[in-house]
């Protein structure tokens, strides 16, 4: 057989069926759902008298509308303010419970934004495919999935028939080699990916990421690199199966156990590209290069190292980038050429899927640890990804860390990233946030969005404005 | 689903690149549990000047006249042309659904984010790509013209201009079929029922930990 990447791989070993007119039956082994792009599929079984193809494929829990605020949250789902919200969270819970769907219910162990929740749990393993109704689903790939987003209308697909129909994509292959410096995570190698590719560079791609600074970088950050291959504009993105991997995935709850994970494993690690395999297209980055990154407009693109200066839209070269630098500048309500370090930050954001796990939580304290919120800063939410990331974070003594130095500490779920809770920035204000998309109105109504790492994004909230977080470590260079 | 094959309407712009799907439709309309009524609020934030929420009625709200799609001249508008990634950020699917219960059958622009494009065929709504050379015609065209309007030939694959002369453009042949029959996709999906069932057994055989998991 000739070589093969891991997409192409995953992808073999899933194709029911391909037909003549070029597209192809794809078999889903797992299927995530939360509240806001699975009604109306349900519905839609419903209405065509149709029934899950099969239960144990499934997986679902609340995420993106519920409160995170503690009281708010004891009061259950009847406690939920926001009218829309309840009903949204407890038809969830009506679905699953009417087509006998498992779910992580609002106040459960196990509950967590989806992408968090299903690796955790071992639901998640090397080798499936998995979709849920949300662009963010490529997170799992750090785990050798072959993982993407859907609609609404292939989450009624998955659910009736265990298949999408689809195309193949294309291959690329971002290598980042050499070693990060100190206070750059994976967060920034990410961020630095998407200002060199642009947000529509993966298009029609499934992005691999390979190279030494994947190979010693931890699943959790992993996760965060393909989290945000979307935002470059794939929707696929992975990290073949290494050691690291498979540890990973040892003892988790849905994850085989014993000889029979041995043998799941013996599989796994054959989950990499071949060394010949063809790559459509390659991109490599040298590591050493990378600093913390900030973006400073609104598109994930627009993102400059912390230590550099604010773009000036007269010294883009095409008109269309020049429109685009001038409306984000104005959005933004910043100056070009103006250094980035120099913007005031109303609020902080540590959470999201891309930035919720446990090691972002500890990476959070480290730098906050000893030190106070500056007096300017209007609020500072630390939001773990998961009831299980809440608890381990508690365990080892976190949530005191953040209350001492004076950050909120809050119930998991998808939060101010995009702000359909009451977690959201006023018009106007500077986010220091760890989320994935700095879009307008994104984190709120006329909100401006600071992307970066947890790190950064705690230092951030010391000082009350956008700081190289190597100045609180000591390692400027 | 709605079949698409021949449609001539009103044009309208939305003239900037990477239009994501938060600005298309903002998350406060997410709560819904419908999948119609998102057409008020079609460009929620850019439209209006105060900020929307879900059950409002729009008609009330202060309108921002500096929208293009607010001017009287693309009132009733069914073409949408658009800029580069059109679509990028979120899959929601609400995105094409605000698009279409807006009244938009039809989007041309010279490319589109993976998830929204493939959200368009499943709603009846047809995502044309032309290159950034014709867009760029097509957008001078539009705004010399007041009630400028085109015809989109999906069999015939092809944007008719007033002048008579047309763009050709690509389109998968699957998802052409789909959308000129209006097809159910699940439907039929579910005629190869057999062929999933014979493919989960062959796989629970090599991989037996696949199945049964989530319990």
């Amino acid at each position: 057989m000739s070589q093969r990447t891991v997409y192409d791989k995953l992808w073999d070993s899933h194709l029911v069926q391909q037909n003549e007119d070029g597209s192809a039956l794809l078999y889903i082994d797992r299927h995530i759902l939360h509240e806001v792009t699975s009604p109306q599929a349900f519905e839609g079984l419903r209405i065509a008298g149709r029934k899950p193809w099969r239960l144990d494929t499934n997986l679902a829990t609340p995420d993106h509308n519920i409160s995170t605020d503690p009281a708010e949250r004891a009061a259950g789902v009847a406690g939920i303010p926001d009218n829309t919200s309840r009903i949204q969270v407890q038809t969830l819970d009506d679905n699953c419970d009417h087509f006998g769907i498992k779910e992580f219910k609002m106040n459960e162990m196990g509950q967590g934004i989806v992408h968090v929740m299903g690796p955790e749990l071992g639901a998640t393993m090397p080798g499936l495919t998995v979709v849920c109704g949300d662009s963010h689903t490529a997170t799992h790939g750090a785990l050798a999935c072959l993982a993407h987003g859907i609609g609404t209308s292939e989450v009624e697909h998955v659910l009736a028939s265990q298949c999408l129909v689809t195309k193949k994509m294309k291959n690329m292959r971002v290598t980042v080699d050499g070693a990060l410096g100190a206070g750059v995570t994976p967060k920034d190698v990410v961020l630095a990916i998407i200002a060199k590719i642009g947000t529509a560079g993966g298009n029609g791609h499934a992005i691999e990421f390979a190279g030494s600074v994947f190979s010693n970088m931890s699943i959790e950050g992993r996760m965060t690199v393909c989290n945000m291959a979307i935002e470059a504009g794939a929707r696929v993105g992975l990290v073949a199966v290494d050691e690291k991997t498979i540890e990973y995935c040892r003892g988790r709850q849905f994850m085989p156990a014993g000889e029979m994970f041995e043998k799941a494993a013996e599989y796994w690690r054959t989950l990499m590209s071949d060394p010949d395999a063809m790559f459509d297209t390659e991109v490599h980055i040298d590591g050493n290069d990378i600093a913390p990154q900030v973006s400073w407009g609104t598109s994930p693109e627009m993102v400059i190292p912390v230590t550099g200066n604010i773009p000036r839209a007269e010294d883009q070269t095409d008109v269309v980038k020049q429109k685009g630098v001038e409306r984000a500048l104005e959005y933004m309500g910043l100056e070009g050429g103006a250094p980035i370090s120099s913007v005031a930050v109303d609020r902080v954001f540590i959470g999201s899927c891309t930035n919720s796990r446990i090691e972002d939580m500890r990476a959070a304290a480290a730098v906050v640890e000893g030190r106070t919120v500056s007096d300017s800063i209007k609020q500072a939410l630390v939001v773990p990804g998961s009831q299980m990331v809440k608890a381990q974070a508690e365990a080892e003594g976190l949530d005191k860390i953040f209350i001492e130095a004076g950050l909120d500490w809050r119930e998991p779920g998808c939060s101010m990233c995009l702000a359909m809770n009451a977690d959201k920035l006023g018009a106007g204000e500077h986010c220091a946030s760890t989320s994935n998309r700095n879009f307008e109105g994104r984190q709120g109504n006329g909100g401006r969005t600071h992307l970066m790492s947890p790190e950064m994004a705690a230092a951030a909230a010391i000082a009350g404005h956008i700081v190289d977080v190597r100045e609180f470590t000591g390692d400027q260079s | 689903m709605k079949a698409f094959t021949q449609h001539s309407g009103l044009v309208g712009p939305m003239d900037r690149a990477n239009v994501d799907t938060d600005m298309i439709i903002p998350k406060q309309f997410l709560k819904s549990i419908k999948r119609s009524g998102f057409g008020p609020n079609l460009f929620d934030e850019l439209r209006y000047m105060d900020e929307g929420q879900p059950g409002q009625d729009c008609s009330q709200r202060p309108v921002n006249p500096e929208f293009p799609l607010n001017l009287a001249r693309y009132s009733g508008a069914s073409i949408l042309l658009a800029r580069k990634n059109f679509g990028c950020g979120s899959s929601r699917e609400h995105a094409p659904w605000a698009l279409e219960d807006y009244g938009f059958r039809a989007v041309i622009a010279p490319s589109y984010a993976d998830i929204f494009y493939n959200n368009c065929f499943k709603n009846g709504l047809l995502p044309v790509v032309l290159s950034e050379q014709q867009l760029d015609l097509l957008f001078a065209e539009m705004y010399a013209d007041e009630g400028y309007q085109l015809t989109i030939d999906l069999a015939g694959q092809k944007v008719v201009r007033p002048c008579g002369d047309s763009f050709e453009f690509d389109i998968d042949r699957f998802r052409k079929d789909c959308l000129v029959k209006g097809l159910d996709e699940i439907g039929l999906t579910l005629q190869s029922a057999d062929k999933i069932r014979d493919y989960e057994k062959t796989r629970a055989a090599d991989q037996p930990w696949v199945f049964g998991a989530i319990k």
